[in-house]
């Protein structure tokens, strides 16, 4: 076990502990012909090793799997906060609107924190999904809620412009950032509109007024 | 059979066996999996029923062994020591086979290959063109053994070359051996088997494992299953020689739930190896002990990456993980693992017996011995061919595979399975190795080879397969399973005429993130046939976006039928198979085809005499 600070908050860590699903943070490590991408999650590092995380390819990489993602779950403020942050302004994909990224946060959580094993994944491919065994309810299940805590979807989502494909980064336009004020908390703020881009339709809630600038 | 407890002893029970002499005529029946398929089972009945006949009939021997590897014309029946090889046959012919052939000596002349291009016949499975340009080192045997006889192997020299290594070999010098042979793993990669070896034994821990990767799931690739059915002996003479060279007590075959025949020899043959002492405690009174256990797999494609393997070993999904510290230091439970591929492991006793030296003769500089590919598709000789590294891609589908059927043309040839690349006519030429192939955008792989003729359309080509991979995907990383996801989206739009040019960008873009942003080797050579049919056939992707055709004609909503007045005779043939009613006209004057009403279902072009329908 190793003692980390994440945030401030100290944590113990256990090496390998990390799932390297996401991918999000590939970086290159290396030099010349012997240069290669690897995620950092979970690169052991060494000694002397040389590591490029802003190169051309890196950050063309990193917001195509942004744009990737976000084809998935368009509405999640994270991912959209995650799109700001890297200038993503469109996606070329179509929306499929899952609730379910599919990052395993709430299998680890279940697994190894709450030591309870209720839910795993189920199938393969794009027939993947979270589940416990059978699709029933079962008794090893608390209840306790610890996967909806983690879970980066189970938020308030992001009232931008809903239309397929548009980004509005609107929390990036406004001075303070959005982005900036609040950080990693999440956008609980329904009436303030602040973000939502002048002249654009808001889609998510109804009774949001626009903002005039 | 009693256990052999010495080196001494073993030499001389292997010689008792290697020494008979048969007199009688010898039956030998191929039933593979393949053989099965075309009704082996039902001649090996009629044979036995032959033999169980009381009274006078001609004495012979009789034989069942796995796959010859010509399964075009399955069930293959050979006469040994003639060599006489009949193809195709039924349980009618066998009474003719015994009383003509084994009675009087007779040829049955229809059972005989026909050359299709001289129209000459072929006595002898030699003469045959499929098996003239081979090199039958690893699957040759599969002939002359039944998978279920021990003695079979042993006769043809099997064990001889474990028994080579215990008398003090040191482990050193045989991966030296194996490393002057210059073997590379023959499960896709390509990767030095001595490298995998020594940085295993070199790896700190006391438990070591090595392990058989048998779970072969590419379409239309079946070298792997061929070799367990038919020869499985071979691979655990070499998976034991190299468990003496890493310094390993236990081991697994790891083999796909989906090869009952394969499972049930290997079986077999370990029971048996085990009870000779090959097998298991101070093997053949050494003091080295080792032993298999087989560990089978539910058939998922990904389940062949190595770590994805070890994690289903173990119990658990299979799903692989990062290999930034590699398998052979951190593999199994932990602990360091050596996998090799089937193919690999049959080429190990070979490479002892008969030495580096000689073994390295064989194939090109970088890539040494044979390959064992599977030749399917649009061929007129499907089956398994083994060829010697550095043959050109040209001799194995037009000299040995007899080129394409019905007098059609190449398109293209698709190595290395899902993961693999199509390759176009004008790299026919390539002398197939590893490193030739990875070159071109294509790849080893662990030997299918799909042969495609004008009739295939590669765009509907790059679909299937990635339809393939994302069924097949374990669906953990984002790049593998979205990107699949998104391309098969972006490739499906484009087969039905709704693509748009900056598409091809687009693709290109996933392909690339993915090859390196993608977790495992499935999710990095996932885009392969997506990205060397884009290389290749550009015009067709191109054909298909701007101009919403198919040149193949068969992309459904590319197409059209259209009956030409000039050729129709009117004969409504095809109107009256029309399922949808969609051809009328007067009879003996031409027809014509309502568009509206037509399904495409090709089935009036298959009917026409006089060719008179066309795909526009």
């Amino acid at each position: 076990m190793l003692n980390i600070t994440i945030n401030g908050a100290e944590v113990k860590a256990q090496e390998g502990a990390t799932y390297g699903a996401c991918r999000l943070c590939i970086v290159e490590v290396g030099e010349g012909n012997r240069r290669r991408v690897v995620t950092s999650c979970n690169y052991p590092i060494e000694e002397g090793l040389s590591v490029h995380t802003d190169t051309k390819k890196i950050i063309g990489h990193r917001k195509l799997l942004i744009e990737l993602i976000l084809s998935r779950a368009p509405n999640s403020k994270t991912l959209q906060d995650l799109a700001s942050r890297y200038g993503v302004e469109k996606v070329r994909f179509k929306n499929k609107n899952d609730d379910c990224i599919l990052c395993g946060l709430c299998v680890r959580m279940c697994n190894e924190q709450m030591q309870s094993k209720a839910i795993g994944f189920v199938g393969r491919g794009k027939n993947l999904k979270v589940s416990t065994p059978f699709a029933k309810a079962n008794e090893v299940c608390r209840n306790c809620g610890a996967c909806m805590y983690i879970c980066p979807m189970v938020e308030v989502q992001c009232r931008g412009p809903q239309t397929t494909g548009d980004l509005c980064n609107g929390c990036l336009r406004v001075t303070p950032t959005c982005v900036d004020v609040y950080d990693r908390q999440m956008c609980y703020v329904e009436d303030c509109g602040t973000c939502v881009r002048p002249g654009s339709q808001p889609a998510g809630g109804k009774s949001r007024k626009q903002k005039k600038s | 059979m009693k256990k052999i407890h010495s080196l001494a002893e073993f030499s001389r029970f292997q010689k008792t066996w290697s020494a008979r002499k048969n007199g009688d005529p010898t039956v030998v029946v191929s039933s593979g999996t393949c053989g099965h398929a075309r009704g082996s089972e039902d001649v090996i009945i009629a044979f036995e029923k032959v033999l169980s006949r009381r009274g006078k009939r001609p004495q012979f021997d009789f034989k069942v062994t796995g796959c010859h590897g010509f399964c075009e014309v399955e069930p293959i029946v050979r006469i040994e020591p003639r060599g006489i090889f009949y193809q195709r046959v039924t349980p009618a012919d066998v009474e003719e086979i015994i009383s003509e052939t084994i009675g009087e000596g007779k040829i049955v002349d229809r059972l005989l290959f026909r050359d299709p291009v001289t129209g000459e016949k072929c006595l002898h499975g030699k003469d045959i063109p499929f098996y003239r340009k081979q090199k039958l080192l690893i699957s040759g045997n599969n002939m002359r053994i039944n998978p279920a006889h021990i003695e079979d192997y042993l006769a043809l020299g099997g064990y001889t070359a474990l028994a080579k290594v215990l008398k003090g070999v040191k482990p050193e010098r045989l991966i030296d051996e194996v490393k002057k042979a210059g073997l590379r793993g023959r499960g896709g990669g390509g990767f030095f088997a001595w490298k995998k070896w020594e940085s295993c034994r070199n790896a700190h821990g006391k438990i070591k494992y090595v392990i058989c990767n048998a779970d072969e799931g590419d379409p239309g690739a079946y070298m792997d299953r061929s070799l367990l059915e038919g020869n499985p002996h071979s691979i655990l003479e070499g998976m034991i020689i190299g468990a003496y060279a890493i310094g390993v007590s236990e081991g697994y075959i790891y083999v796909r739930r989906e090869y009952p025949l394969a499972i049930q020899n290997v079986e077999t043959a370990i029971e048996q190896a085990r009870r000779l002492g090959l097998l298991g405690k101070d093997i053949l009174g050494t003091k080295f002990s080792f032993d298999v256990k087989i560990a089978i797999g539910g058939g998922a494609f990904v389940c062949g990456e190595s770590t994805a393997l070890m994690s289903s070993i173990e119990g658990k999904r299979g799903e692989p993980r990062a290999k930034y510290v590699h398998t052979v230091e951190k593999g199994l439970w932990n602990r360091p693992s050596n996998l090799n591929n089937v193919e690999t492991w049959a080429n190990v006793p070979l490479i002892i017996n008969k030495g580096a030296k000689w073994y390295s003769r064989i194939g090109t500089a970088g890539s040494k011995g044979t390959k064992i590919f599977s030749l399917v598709g649009k061929i007129q000789n499907t089956g398994l061919v083994e060829v010697p590294m550095g043959i050109t891609l040209r001799e194995i589908i037009f000299d040995i595979g007899g080129g394409i059927p019905d007098g059609k043309k190449f398109k293209a040839v698709q190595t290395g399975g899902p993961s693999g690349g199509c390759l176009p006519e004008s790299l026919l030429d390539l002398p197939v190795d590893f490193d030739r192939l990875s070159e071109v955008g294509s790849m080893m792989g662990s030997g299918g080879m799909i042969v495609m003729d004008e009739t295939t359309c590669m765009v509907d080509l790059a679909k299937y397969f990635l339809n393939f991979l994302l069924d097949e995907s374990c669906g953990m990383c984002f790049p593998c399973r979205e990107g699949l996801d998104q391309l098969l989206t972006i490739v499906t739009a484009i087969t039905v005429g709704k693509g748009k040019p900056e598409d091809l960008q687009l693709l290109q873009e996933i392909g690339g993130m993915m090859k390196d942003a993608s977790l495992c080797a499935l999710g990095r050579t996932a885009p392969n046939p997506l990205l060397s049919t884009m290389r290749y056939f550009q015009d067709e992707y191109e054909a298909h976006i701007l101009k919403k055709k198919c040149p193949a004609g068969v992309c459904k909503a590319l197409i059209c039928y259209e009956i030409w007045k000039d050729k129709c005779a009117g004969c409504a043939a095809c109107a009256k198979l029309c399922p949808e009613k969609a051809i009328s006209g007067a009879k003996n004057r031409p027809h014509e085809i309502d568009p509206a009403k037509c399904i495409k279902c090709g089935i009036c072009k298959d009917t026409c005499q006089y060719g008179a329908i066309q795909v526009i």
